[in-house]
């Protein structure tokens, strides 16, 4: 259908349309503009335009020293703050040799299945929005609370938490920690089902996201698209699975994948992650074990001369630190893999032929974080 | 597949690849005019099935740029880290791999973009954050100084 559709376009093609869908506009979630071609209400094609906000982080990480560093990845995918982090930590580690106690690789998990959760709520609460049921916004927005309550309680900070350091945490958890992500969980496990009635099963949502935009698995590979949309078409590209990091190996959970890439999938993968995080957390949440936050480290962090690359599973999708050491306090060389960009341009093949109130759909479901893809 | 199973394969695929000493991973240095060549025969060939493409970037040093690249295997799982050397540090070249994996369009965009290497075969390589007229800012000799804090 989408072919045909394509087909009838471009037999009528001088009479396109161009309009520009940002940079400041609500459903882009940050400034990135779309270029899209129409005719009438259907796209003909969407060209991506970002660098808005492009700050520059790979040159700035060569000029500071590794635990610098890391506050600078919070500002890239500010949603996965948490996994950013860990990833140059892991890398940093993965490069000096430090072992890392148990408590400190045992608590980074749980924060990162926090963070997960947090993040897909917002994501909920976006992608109604973006279809306009306003009251999902609130209803996310209520549960995440609890969340970022647990975050500020323990280390302060709300949003973006910084409290990862090269060879373990910043600060220890507070004392209540275990109590408040025990709360979370039964209080969350009532709610979530609130959301399946409220949207999934919405017939105006099912509508505009049933069949939308599919993506093959093969275009998901080629792209690139991994994360949560990835695995909406069936490309198993978890990392947490694939290369293990942290404590994920003796954890017992379920990859969510299926099989129909379109609209509907992508939400459905996140729905399902959510409830597997909260899985995790359960199995994690007794039996913290006693023991240092921190391994000791040198003052002035040295790497070997060498190249190091860590995978991490972001809540977007895989992140790739590649550093590059010459032997410095700094390194000579950071990139940063973002899951978002390659994510981002997949949107030139999803939508064409369908109409321009579905581009906000697709962009939703792709759960763009622009900060991510111009770093 | 084991390390030194999946270097038989890699020389019987280029002869003149060179193996570099990597703890992490398999890493391969490769002639950048037989790269293109190199990279379609490593997706297509049955056994190593490189089919997704992680991250493509480059390095500058300074008397040269080397591209990098961290390609898998979606079936076996194997990472594997193709690095060519470019010389000309005036005009720098490479072939596009745009066309083995598609998400290699835009990763070259960038690179591009912060490093101004050009592409051959390329389908749209335009500058992808920044102004036409601003420079390469990953390049070490870049300097800005209005913008930027140099120590």
């Amino acid at each position: 259908m989408q072919e045909e559709i394509i087909k009838n376009i471009i037999l009528g093609e001088e009479e396109d349309y161009l309009i520009n869908v940002g940079p400041q506009h609500p459903s882009t979630h940050g400034v990135l503009r779309f270029e899209v071609s129409l005719q009438g209400e259907t796209i003909k094609k969407v060209v991506p335009h970002c660098g808005y906000i492009h700050r520059g982080i790979e040159k700035m990480c060569e000029r500071d020293t590794y635990p610098q560093i890391i506050h600078l990845t919070d500002r890239m995918d500010y949603l996965s703050a948490h996994m950013n982090n860990e990833a140059v930590c892991l890398c940093v580690e993965k490069a000096m040799e430090v072992e890392v106690p148990e408590r400190v690789t045992h608590v980074r998990t749980m924060l990162d299945e926090l963070t997960r959760i947090a993040s897909h709520q917002l994501w909920w609460c976006a992608m109604g929005m973006d279809m306009g049921a306003l009251t999902t916004f609130f209803y996310g927005l209520r549960d995440r609370e609890h969340i970022l309550d647990i975050f500020e309680e323990s280390f302060g900070t709300r949003l973006i938490q910084s409290v990862n350091t090269p060879g373990g945490l910043m600060q220890d958890i507070h004392p209540g920690f275990q109590k408040r992500v025990k709360e979370f969980i039964s209080y969350f496990r009532k709610k979530l089902p609130e959301y399946d009635q409220l949207l999934t099963d919405n017939v105006i949502f099912r509508e505009r996201s049933e069949g939308i935009a599919p993506l093959s698995r093969e275009d998901a590979i080629q792209y690139g698209v991994t994360g949560p949309s990835g695995r909406a078409s069936g490309f198993s590209c978890d990392v947490r699975k694939s290369e293990p990091y942290g404590i994920y190996k003796k954890l017992n959970f379920k990859e969510i994948l299926r099989t129909e890439g379109d609209t509907l999938a992508r939400y459905k993968v996140r729905i399902g992650e959510m409830y597997e995080s909260m899985n995790i957390l359960e199995q994690l949440v007794d039996n913290i074990p006693e023991g240092d936050y921190t391994a000791k480290m040198k003052a002035v962090l040295r790497l070997p001369v060498g190249e190091f690359f860590q995978r991490v599973e972001t809540s977007r999708g895989e992140l790739g630190v590649y550093i590059v050491s010459d032997g410095n306090k700094t390194p000579y060389r950071v990139k940063f893999r973002a899951p978002n960009f390659s994510n981002l341009f997949v949107i030139s093949k999803l939508a064409p032929g369908y109409k321009i109130a579905d581009l906000i759909a697709i962009s939703g479901s792709l759960d763009l974080v622009i900060p991510d893809i111009d770093r | 597949m084991e390390n030194n199973l999946l270097k038989q394969h890699l020389e019987g695929l280029l002869p003149e690849a060179v193996f570099a000493e990597n703890k992490q991973y398999t890493e391969v240095l490769v002639p950048s005019d037989k790269l293109h060549a190199f990279c379609e025969r490593l997706k297509a060939s049955p056994e190593l099935q490189f089919d997704y493409l992680i991250s493509l970037t480059a390095v500058d040093w300074t008397d040269h740029f080397m591209l990098v690249c961290h390609i898998t295997s979606t079936a076996f799982r194997h990472v594997l880290v193709v690095k060519s050397r470019i010389d000309d540090k005036e005009k720098p070249v490479a072939d596009t791999l745009s066309d083995v994996w598609k998400t290699a369009e835009f990763h070259e965009r960038e690179v591009y973009d912060l490093f101004g290497i050009r592409f051959r075969n390329h389908p749209d390589l335009r500058r992808l954050f920044l102004d036409d007229d601003y420079g390469f800012p990953l390049r070490k000799d870049f300097t800005d100084e209005t913008r930027m804090i140099v120590k």
